[in-house]
Formats: structure tokens, sequence, C-alpha cells
């Protein structure tokens, strides 16, 4: 049910059928990437360029990539994009939500280049494509972990930002976490960044101090882990394997693999099928992958596989029923599962997260 | 060998105009030395980077859209530099600028009417004056370093802004995401041509900056604040207030980087955002130093700025050069015009020390 | 290991690239130059730091490379605002940009490569008394630096010839320059030494603070450096205080979120800037103790009369 993968808007046809010539030419496609950050930050950005090199990889000579790091939201982010459009790019992904009404504008003025933007939900033309990953999947199984490899039975979650995709993961791990150990806590701290080492890492020690043994993180940088490391507590990876920063310390990583996604669009266009989506992936497709569960005795690491299994089957869904809100009143009734929009739009705790949501 | 100034008499005019170009002459130079150790065709990297952007209408309207709200900053810092007020805040004030600005159509979303715009540039130029006058009534006040206060500021506004767009003023059908809603048509700046994006907010830098070049070299003001940045108390002695003065270079400079947000807001983004400037504030600073806090040269160092951002794009699409590039190019730049400048006030001489008579004192 | 033992060890790792930076800029500006290139040189440092405890698997190398690049990188500021007598201000947001690219360019071969860290050095005695032994005297190299540097600076400006000499061109450099100082080479070893101290900081951000290398990992340090050396109204003694008043209030407003306080965490975040600018004006009201330690020349430029 998850999946929208090759659900197509049926008047894109039409217009994806007229840019087959293009193919048909045997002219190189070229892919252009446009980043929000740099190339270096280790996450996020990072991540979509190894999603690019994928795609040089596999495509090889039939296939052109350029790219642009660091494109400040905005009138930049416009600018930029129409540049790559006039460029003779053929495709254009736009990485970072702050690009979606950028990208949507210049998406009207070039009808003949395929857009594809990353955690939106604007979708004004026919030859824009929105995707993102359901990385919630992997913070359930870290949950899991987490209750079972905690000793003082608090978590510390650094988060980034008060918006639904992080207050997502928050809930999704409380409630992996809660399955094993209906007491668990979860302390959180808002960094309000998205990328600053040492601010999550200081982030990471207040945690630990306040009792937390085990950190997760949904911000960019490999800090938290290191701290980790250093204070002798175990930690989980975010958007890229951080194993190297913590060979003692990661227990698993949620890792954006978006060179799936990025080939089989690229293709797409080559083949002159490509058509307009709304993509929201998850295990199932391998657009997020767990890394290898290290450091843990071998029964959690099998629970945790277990569960991975039944997310990529479809058999187990975190946002199950019954689930209340923070504040004891139903959202989900027993059975009842999480629609996309709801979870899309989360901006709430449920029951058995401390704290406040900032507003 | 020892490098030795010496005084002009008067600045010399031709190296007023030579110098700028020495300069990027230089600037040049360096680039290519860097393509060549970076592998790079020499002559494609410096096209590249200063002149395919040119070559396009399109691209000359981003150049406009770019380099407006560097001008308008710049030529209000011009202000505060040149009269020893060292506002590094814009950057805050280009911010609270466009939230002020920002109220009416975000509160009143249904607002339409010719009021509309007026009243959001005035609002803009007004949350920007506010937030400079922090800085210098402390200073004027209390004695507060400027740099200090006004750059505290910048990161209070920026999280002022974040928490707005996460919270009281986000867009209430954006599936909670942080952004407002959209501006409707009367509350957008227009565009002024049919053929690129440029809106009013370069037209409104150009016409400050004449405006202001106008009043610095024509009126008793613009008198005022020459003499009392080059010689504080000869200014005190002929009945110049200091502080007023400071008062006064920070709200106009505070209004006008308002008016920057505003307008950036209203014509180029259309909404507010957590993040709505790629750090002009700081950047105008460049600018105004480029232009040797004269608002017509201003206008020409914006613009040459914002070509360096163009640039450095087209160089990392045509020739997969990092971005980082542009930033040491604009380091450059900065420092050979900062060089070359001290060609137009001293004579520099080459000497070798031993030649130099024992008993001087160097 | 006891609660308010670790936060106040969070405090003082937080606070010793501040402190370092900021006791550099401090004998710079007490020389008469502004420096606003810290961030540029600090971020220099780090890179620095972090390629050559790579390339020699020496952390401690990578430290002193770190301040040694800091130091020739500030020479590039020297040259133009002291030989060329260009404007500090203008000189030193120039030093910044090109500081950010040139470390972005070096780095790139370094990113997503774990880094090797400092490790603490425990002084035998000291550290074993119980809580300030693990405190003051088990800590990294680069802190015993930023305490000895701050008592070193303190004595040098205020009970040595040098010292007072520094200060004398940083006070009035055509008296200093009459009386027959070497205004500008003193300004020379004043602005490398910044460079150095900054260097040094830098190398912390990569070698201790988060062992590793990122693009703009100095994120806005070497500013709130800079805001420290105002704020101690150039008083080595008050850089320290003012550091560690930086560093806690910035973990303080972690600890309270941890703890569940409802409060906008914007509003946590904007604590240590406002706290900053008010505790700025409680000091600067008094303006004779303000205007006794404001080096008169601060920014201005000197060209020797020959």
């Amino acid at each position: 049910m998850n999946t929208f993968l090759g659900i197509a808007a049926a008047f894109a046809v039409g217009l994806a059928a007229t840019s087959t010539a293009l193919a048909a030419s045997h002219e190189k496609v070229k892919a252009c990437f446009i980043y929000v950050g740099p190339v270096g930050d280790f996450g996020w950005s990072y991540q979509h360029d190894q999603g690019r090199l994928d795609v040089e990889e596999v495509l090889g000579d039939a296939v052109e990539t350029a790219y642009l790091e660091s494109v400040p939201e905005g009138a930049d982010a416009e600018r930029a994009i129409e540049r790559f459009a006039r460029s003779s790019c053929n495709i254009i992904f736009t990485t970072s939500f702050g690009y979606m009404d950028a990208t949507n504008k210049v998406a009207g003025r070039f009808p003949d280049v395929k857009f594809e933007h990353a955690t939106g939900y604007k979708r004004d033309h026919p030859n824009i494509s929105t995707y993102n990953s359901k990385f919630y999947q992997g913070r359930y199984i870290q949950g899991q972990i987490a209750a079972k490899m905690s000793e003082s039975g608090i978590a510390g979650y650094i988060a980034s930002f008060p918006i639904p995709e992080v207050v997502m993961g928050i809930n999704a791990f409380i409630l992996g976490a809660q399955s094993v150990n209906p007491d668990f806590q979860v302390k959180i701290v808002w960094a309000n960044t998205w990328f600053d080492p040492g601010k999550e890492s200081d982030a990471a020690k207040t945690l630990i101090d306040q009792g937390a043994d085990i950190i997760t993180q949904h911000t960019d940088s490999t800090g938290p882990m290191q701290v980790a490391a250093e204070r002798g507590v175990k930690a989980f990876g975010q958007a890229s394997d951080m194993i190297k920063f913590g060979p003692e310390t990661q227990l698993t990583s949620i890792i954006d693999d978006w060179g799936p996604y990025y080939i089989e669009r690229v293709k797409a266009v080559m083949e002159g099928t490509w058509e307009q989506v709304d993509i929201w992936a998850g295990m199932a497709e391998g657009h997020v992958v767990m890394a290898p569960y290290t450091n843990m005795p071998e029964d959690v690491a099998a629970m945790a596989e277990e569960t991975e299994q039944k997310i990529i089957s479809g058999e187990f869904e975190s946002f199950t029923g019954p689930i209340n809100k923070q504040d004891g009143t139903q959202w989900l009734a027993e059975g009842e599962k999480a629609t996309e929009e709801q979870l899309l739009g989360m901006n709430f705790y449920i029951e058995g997260v401390d704290g406040t949501l900032p507003e | 060998m020892r490098i030795e100034l010496q005084r002009r008499d008067a600045p010399s005019r031709r190296m007023s105009l030579l110098s700028p170009l020495i300069a990027l002459a230089l600037t040049m130079l360096t680039g290519c030395i860097i393509f060549l150790v970076l592998g790079v065709d020499p002559i494609a990297g410096i096209y590249a980077f200063f002149v395919e952007p040119l070559t396009e209408t399109w691209s000359l309207h981003e150049l406009a859209i770019k380099a407006a709200p560097l001008i308008l900053i710049a030529i209000g810092l011009s202000i505060c530099f040149r009269s020893s007020n060292w506002n590094i805040g814009a950057e805050g004030q280009f911010i609270t600028g466009a939230i002020a600005g920002s109220a009416i159509p975000i509160l009143m979303p249904e607002a339409s009417g010719a009021w509309v715009l007026p009243a959001m540039l005035v609002l803009g130029m007004l949350g920007g004056a506010a937030w400079a006058a922090i800085p210098a009534f402390c200073k004027t006040r209390f004695n507060a370093n400027e740099i200090l206060t006004s750059l505290m500021l910048v990161y209070v506004a920026q999280l002022f802004l974040d928490w707005l767009v996460r919270g009281p003023w986000r867009n209430p059908e954006g599936f909670n995401f942080p952004e407002s809603r959209t501006f409707s048509a009367g509350q957008i700046l227009p565009e002024i041509l049919d053929s690129g994006r440029t809106h009013y907010g370069a037209v409104f830098a150009v016409v400050l900056a004449v405006i202001l070049w106008l009043s610095l070299t024509k009126t008793v003001k613009g008198f005022e604040i020459r003499v009392i940045g080059q010689a504080r108390r000869a200014g005190a002695f002929a009945g110049f207030d200091a502080n007023r003065l400071t008062i006064f270079a920070f709200l106009l400079s505070g209004a006008l980087a308002g008016l920057a947000g505003i307008s950036e807001v209203s014509g180029a983004i259309q909404q507010l955002r957590p993040s709505i400037s790629p750090g002009y504030g700081f950047t105008a600073i460049i600018v105004a130093f480029l232009g040797r806090l004269n608002p017509l040269g201003i206008i020409v160092a914006g613009t040459v700025l914002a070509l360096t951002y163009l640039g450095s794009e087209a160089a990392q699409i045509m020739l997969g050069i990092s971005d980082k590039i542009g930033r040491v190019f604009q380091g450059l730049l900065l420092f050979y015009v900062l060089s070359c400048d001290t060609l137009i006030h001293y004579r520099i001489r080459f000497a070798a020390i031993d030649r130099r008579p024992s008993k001087e004192i160097a | 290991m006891g609660i308010l033992e670790a936060v106040l060890l969070t405090i003082i790792t937080a606070a010793t690239p501040l402190l370092l930076a900021a006791i550099g800029e401090l004998v710079t500006e007490r020389s008469g130059v502004l420096n606003l290139g810290v961030e540029g040189m600090m971020i220099i440092g780090a890179i620095a730091g972090f390629a050559f405890a790579q390339m020699t698997g020496n952390p401690y190398l990578g430290t002193l490379a770190g301040a040694i690049l800091g130091a020739l990188f500030s020479l590039f500021f020297g040259f133009l605002v002291l030989t060329l007598v260009t404007n500090q201000y203008a000189t030193g947001l120039a030093l910044t940009i090109l500081g950010l690219g040139l470390s972005g360019l070096w780095g790139e071969a370094y990113i997503g490569v774990p880094g090797i860290k400092l490790q603490p050095v425990a002084i035998p005695l000291l550290s074993e008394i119980p809580f300030f032994g693990p405190l003051f005297f088990k800590q990294d190299i680069l802190f015993y630096i930023s305490i000895g540097l701050v008592c070193a600076v303190s004595y040098f400006l205020f009970r040595t010839n040098a010292g007072l000499k520094l200060r004398a061109v940083g006070d009035n450099h055509h008296s200093a320059h009459a009386l027959g100082v070497n205004v500008i080479a003193v300004r020379y070893m004043a602005v490398m030494f910044g460079g150095a101290c900054a260097g040094l900081a830098g190398a912390h951000l990569s070698l201790v603070y988060t062992p590793q290398w990122v693009e703009n990992m100095s994120a806005g340090r070497g500013w709130i450096a800079l805001a420290l050396v105002v704020f101690a109204s150039w008083r080595p003694y008050r850089v320290l205080s003012g550091a560690y008043l930086f560093g806690a209030v910035g973990i303080a407003q972690l600890h309270a979120q941890a703890l569940g306080i409802g409060i906008p965490s914007q509003f946590l975040s904007a604590l240590p800037y406002i706290a900053t600018v008010v505790v700025l004006v409680l000091i600067s009201r008094n303006r004779r103790l303000t205007l006794i330690n404001t080096p008169a020349t601060l920014g201005k430029g000197f060209v020797p009369d020959r």
C-alpha cells in the first residue's frame, strides 16, 4: 500500500512521448543535480552525490552528469535550476525541500526538461516528480535495538528542526523502543541546525550527562558518533554508514541510498518512458538501507533483522494502531494504519515521548 | 629589499582609474595560476567565470537580481563606514526588514489594493531601522561596541525568523513545512521587463545609490559625515554631534538593509522561509569596500561580486570545478583592490635595506 | 563521573577554542590592529592541523602545523594592512573569505576520513585530586596551552618591557615611533601571534572537539572570539571568564532542553548572543574604564615618516 511506484499521471504520458525523440538520437542524456550543502558534508548532500556517482558508474558513457553544491534556498535556487535547464540538462534533481517553489516555477518554463524534487509535495506541471524516502522505518528498528541495548533505559535524540519528517522519526523511534520496553524514555535536544559538528557534539554530551546511554541523531555530522565513542556509549549513524567514526560504537545506521532511484529515473529519460510520479519509497525498494548490525549481541541483531524483513515484505508497518497522542487522546484505533497524509503532516508527539514539541 | 610608502600630495587621479583594472588583471592572473594547478584550461576558466554569465539575457537579469540587495545594503553601509560606525549586522537588519514587511501579506492575506506594496516596503524599512537602532542606542547611550552588538543581533534575528516560520507564521495549508503562505499578486514586487525576472528592487538600488551619491557630495549632511569620519574631534569643533550622526547612519543603513530584505522576499522569493539570505549582509560589507564607500562605485562593485557568484556556477557546470574557487576569487579580488588602492594615496618605493643609513628609525 | 563534573568538562571543551582564538586576537588588537579574519585563520588552522596529523600520524605535529599555518596565513593580512596600509576591516573580511575558500579546496581529500584525536595528558598526582583533577589536570595539551597563554599574555602585557612597547604602539603609534619603537615590526609580530593562536583554535576543532574535517567547521566561532575580546575590554583574564561564560550559557540551554523545558528552542539558542549584548552593555557603561583599556589606535593604519 505504501508503494506509489509506477503510478503515473496519465496526462504526462503524451509529453513523455514527445521527448523520446531525444533518446532515439542516441545523444548522451545529461543528468544534473543541485545540492543544498557541500558534497563534503558526509551527510545529506554527500549521499545524493553518491547517488549521482552511481548513475555515472552504471550508465557509463550513455550519461553525462553535473552538479552545483551549496546552492542557497531562495532566489539563488531558481537561478541555479534555470541555468541547468538552459545548459542542455535533460533531467534535473533538486535535492532540498526549500527548492520546491523554485523547481516548480522553472519546470513551468521548460516543459521539455524533467524535474525531480526531493521531499516536496508540489507538482504544478506534468514534467515534475517528487520523491522521498521512508527513513522512519529505520528509526523504528533503531528504537527496538536501543531498548534492548540500553542499561539506563534512556536514549538521547539529537533533533534538527521540528518539521514532520523529524517528528515522525522521533515517534517511530519511541514506538520501536516501547514495543520492547514499555518504560523506555527518550530525551530530545533540538540543535536547530542540520549540520554543525561542534554543536551536535555538545548536544550528545549533554544527553549522555543526563543519563542517556544510546545516542541517535537526526542531524548530519559524525560529531555525535565520535562523542559516543569517547564516552563509551553506543550510537546510531545518520544518512551514511559512519562505522569509520565509531568502529566499536555504531549499532547500525540508516543509509539514504538514492542510487537506485536516480538510475531508474535517468534510464527512463533515455528510453523515453519518464512519467510524473510521487514516490515515497522505503526499505522494500532499497531506498532506505540499514548498515550492518554491529556491536550488539546476536539475539538483538536477529530481532532487528526480523523486523527489517517484515517491513520489507510489507507485513509490518510502524504506525499501526492503537496509538495515542501525547495527551492521551486516540490517534489511531486498533489495527488502523496511518495514511501517508497523516504522516507527512505529523506535528505532535505520540504517547510516551517526554517533553513538549517546540511550536 | 623593503617596501616604502611615500604619501602623495594629492590622491592620484590616474591611479584611481587604473587601480581597479590592475586589481582585476591581477585576480585573473592569479586565477589562471590556480586553474593551471587544478589542471583546468585557464582561458576556459576565466571565460566561464567572467564572460559566460554576461552572454545571455536571462543571465543578465539574474545578475541584476543578485546585485540589487548587495548594492542596497552596501550603500547604507558606506554611510556607516564613512562616519566610522562599524555596522556589521546588516544581515540581521535585512531579515527583520523582511519580517516586518511580510507582516501584511501573512497576517492579512486578503489585503489587496494599491496601498499594500508601498506599506510593505515602508514597514520593511522600519523593521530594518528598528533592528539597527539597538546597536546605535547601545553605542551612544552605553558606549557598547557596535561591531559586537550588531553582529550578535544577526544571530538573534535569524533564530527569530526561524521560530516565526516554524511556528506562528507557518502556512496553514503547507503540511507543517517551515514556510509562510505565498504572497498573492498585489503583494509581489512586479518585474520590470518581460524578458526576465528582474524586479523593482534593482530600480530601488540604482536610484537610491544615485540619490545618496548626490547628497554625499552636495549637502551639508554629506560633508558632516565625511568630516566626522575622518576626524571626530574636528567634527566636534565644527559643531557636528557624533552621537546624532551615529544614530542617523545606523537608522539609514538599517532602513536600506530592511528595504533590501522586503524587496528580496516580495520580489524574488514571495514567501518567508527559514533562510532568506545567503549572507547578503556580510557580502555587502565587501561590496561597500570594493566600491570604495562611494555609492556609484558600489553599483559597479555589487555587479562584479554578483558576477563571481554566477561565474562560480558556470565554472562548476562547464568545467566541473569546485564552488570553493568562487570564494577564493572573491577573497583575492578584495585583497588586490585594497592593495592597489594604496597606489592612489602613496607612491611605492622599493629600497634595499643595506642602503639605508643606520641612524634612521624604522 | 558526576553530572556536574561532566557538564563542566563539556563547557571546558566548548570554551577552549574560543579562548585560544580570543587571546591571540587580544594581543593583535592591543597593538592597534583589528583583524576581522579570525574565522579564516581558524579554519586554515583546522584543515592544516587535520591534514598534517593525517600525513604524519601524529596529532601533536598537526597542532604545531595548525599554529604555523595560521601564523603564515595571517601574513597575507599583515602585509596588506601594515605594509600597504589598507583598511583593516575590509582586509580582515577578505582574509575570512579566502580562508574559507582555500580550506575547502585543501580539505576535499579529507572528507569522511576519521580524525586522530589529541589524547588527554594526565598530570601526575594533580590529576588524582577528586573532582578538580579530571577537570583541570587530565586534559588535552591545548587546554593547558590556552590557560598558560592567558597567564603569559597577561604577564607579558603588563609586566614586561616588550609588553609595554606593544601597548604603547597600540595606544599611540606616533609617539611610540618617536621613541624609537619599530611600530610595523611590533605589529607584524602581534598579527602573527594572533594568527598562530587562531590556528591552534582551529586545530582544537579538528583534533579535539570533533576529530574530523568538514567544510566550514568553525561555524562562526571566529566571530564569537572577536566578540569576546571587546566583551573582555582587552583584559586577558576577562577573556578567560568570557569564554567560559559563553560556553556555559550554550551548554546550559542544551541541558534545559533535555530536561524538557517548554520554551521554543530558538529562544534558548539565541540566549548566548543576547547574554553577550547585555553583559557588554553593562560593562561598557563605565566609560572611563573602557577608555583606559581600549587601544586608541585600533583599526587605524600607520605609515612611518622617514
